[in-house]
């Protein structure tokens, strides 16, 4: 069982440099989304005309029933410098990977909550930490696609572009460094030093 | 002695590096260092160096200091969460140790614990921003210390070989922000890759120390191109310690080679860091070879 709820209104609003197509994910049955918070925020941003349309569908993470989707939606998608999506990290990384040279971020933040997992594929891992890293990571999760969960830059055991840990394993950071390259985000990799709040991983409420 | 004094000098800065042994008893490894070490700038103390477990790098670094040496206490986030690595701090600060360098550190799988758990609570670049914020005479958790402040030479390490150089740069960058004051490389093997790399790190105008690895034989070198992150030797090296076993077997090649790696990039670094693996003892040789 997992949750999501919306990051900060005016962080999110800061990723947007024009407009944004926006996704929603309504999802599993396992997943608390605060659909009646989303929906006024996406108003809002509508009336600041900031928005170039909605896609709001269930379950985002099938990875080919969002590739059809996106495919119906290209034209609202490429008017738009940015894809917001409402969802839990497997939905943004889901998203990202459909989009890579879309600049794609994540509204919401993911807690767990204790009892059954959501219904996820196995592609893309989401931790759950209650402070997604997405926006700052190209769409590409430092938690689940670093061994060792670093937040803050690659460390310097990657041989040939493997993971210390898993010469089958690409490094984590060195995708993210190519995929912020790919959409103009290499800024992201001067942000403030990063430190993880564990405080989040028990803090569903 | 901080040794972000020796660079405000304009000191081409020499240290090298003791691995403390799998056990607490080390006189001899106190005297070797006495004996080779007492005339370069400070000795980096490892810290459960590859992930091998081992006596804990602040002991040593604390045992060094007694007999009169200079040491860099390295600490890496491996091992500790961040309360842990915190007051192993204040203790180094309690001991009059003054440098310390900041690593990430390599995951528990390499080495001789595979079983135990990683932590990378933080890492290298929180760890600096950790250090600075002691500085400031309070804690990470906002509370504040009891006390004049510790300070610290804050160190930081970076591969200029490394095949994802941008990334280590972009990494750099991160640890210059966090608080980083010297840098020491990973191994360099090939000065025209070092200088093609200080180039570009030059612009965060914070000291590097050169990093050299003295070569002993083909096998040691080959291995290390193939497996180790961010070394890479060039065939001309292998060629030259292959040309004439008796003079490699002596490690008078290998030597050599340390000498003419640090006399090449010398003009384009503030210092050196020679990690001797065991040949402590030649340490003198080199640096006097290399004009140093």
């Amino acid at each position: 069982m997992l949750v999501t709820k919306l990051k900060d209104k005016d962080t999110v609003r800061s990723l947007i440099a024009g407009k944004a197509f926006i996704i929603n994910c309504h999802g599993c049955k396992e997943v608390g989304f605060p659909e009646k918070e989303a929906d006024e925020f996406q108003k809002e941003l509508a009336a600041e005309g900031k928005v170039t349309g909605v896609l709001t569908m269930d379950y985002i993470c099938n990875p080919d029933n969002i590739a059809l989707n996106l495919g119906l939606r290209k034209n609202e998608i490429d008017e738009a410098d940015c894809v917001l999506v409402f969802s839990c990290g497997v939905g943004v990384q889901t998203v990202s990977s459909q989009l890579e040279d879309k600049r794609v971020y994540a509204a919401c933040d993911t807690y767990a909550v204790p009892g059954g997992q959501g219904v996820t594929p196995l592609e893309f891992d989401c931790r759950q930490c209650g402070e997604c890293y997405l926006n700052l990571t190209g769409g590409i999760c430092p938690l689940t696609a670093c061994s060792k969960g670093l937040v803050n830059g690659q460390c310097g055991g990657a041989k040939d572009g493997k993971c210390e840990v898993d010469p089958d394993m690409e490094c984590g950071w060195e995708r993210i460094q190519r995929r912020l390259a790919m959409v103009g985000r290499l800024d992201a990799l001067r942000s403030p030093v990063q430190i993880r709040d564990y405080n989040n991983e028990v803090k569903a409420e | 002695m901080k040794i972000t004094d020796r660079f405000s000098k304009g000191e081409f800065v020499v240290t090298a590096e003791v691995g403390p042994p799998k056990g607490f008893h080390v006189d001899e490894l106190v005297a070797e260092a006495r004996e080779y070490l007492s005339d370069i700038a400070a000795v980096n103390v490892t810290d459960n160096q590859s992930s091998v477990m081992r006596l804990s790098s602040l002991g040593f670094c604390k045992a060094l200091k007694d007999a009169g040496l200079n040491p860099i206490f390295q600490l890496t986030c491996r091992d500790r969460n961040r309360m842990a690595l915190e007051s192993d701090l204040l203790a180094a600060a309690l001991f009059g140790i003054d440098n310390v360098l900041c690593l990430t550190g390599d995951h528990t799988k390499l080495g001789d614990h595979p079983g135990a758990k990683p932590v990378f609570d933080l890492d290298s670049v929180s760890l600096l921003h950790t250090v600075c914020e002691l500085e400031k005479g309070r804690d990470l958790g906002g509370n504040e210390l009891v006390g004049e402040p510790p300070v610290f030479a804050k160190g930081a390490v970076v591969s200029p070989c490394s095949d994802s150089v941008d990334a280590q740069l972009a990494k750099m960058e991160r640890k210059v922000m966090a608080g980083a004051e010297f840098f020491q490389t990973q191994a360099v093997f090939d000065p025209e890759r070092f200088i093609s790399f200080m180039e570009k790190a030059k612009q965060f105008n914070v000291p590097v120390q050169v990093g050299v690895i003295i070569p002993k034989n083909v096998g040691m070198v080959r291995y290390m191109s193939q497996n180790v992150a961010g070394i890479v030797v060039p065939d001309s090296v292998i060629d030259e310690l292959r040309a004439d076993k008796e003079k490699t077997k002596a490690g008078i090649t290998g030597v050599e080679i340390a000498a003419r790696i640090i006399r090449e990039c010398r003009p384009y670094c503030q210092g050196v860091h020679i990690m001797a693996l065991g040949w402590e003892a030649r340490v003198p040789e080199i640096l006097r070879l290399a004009g140093i």
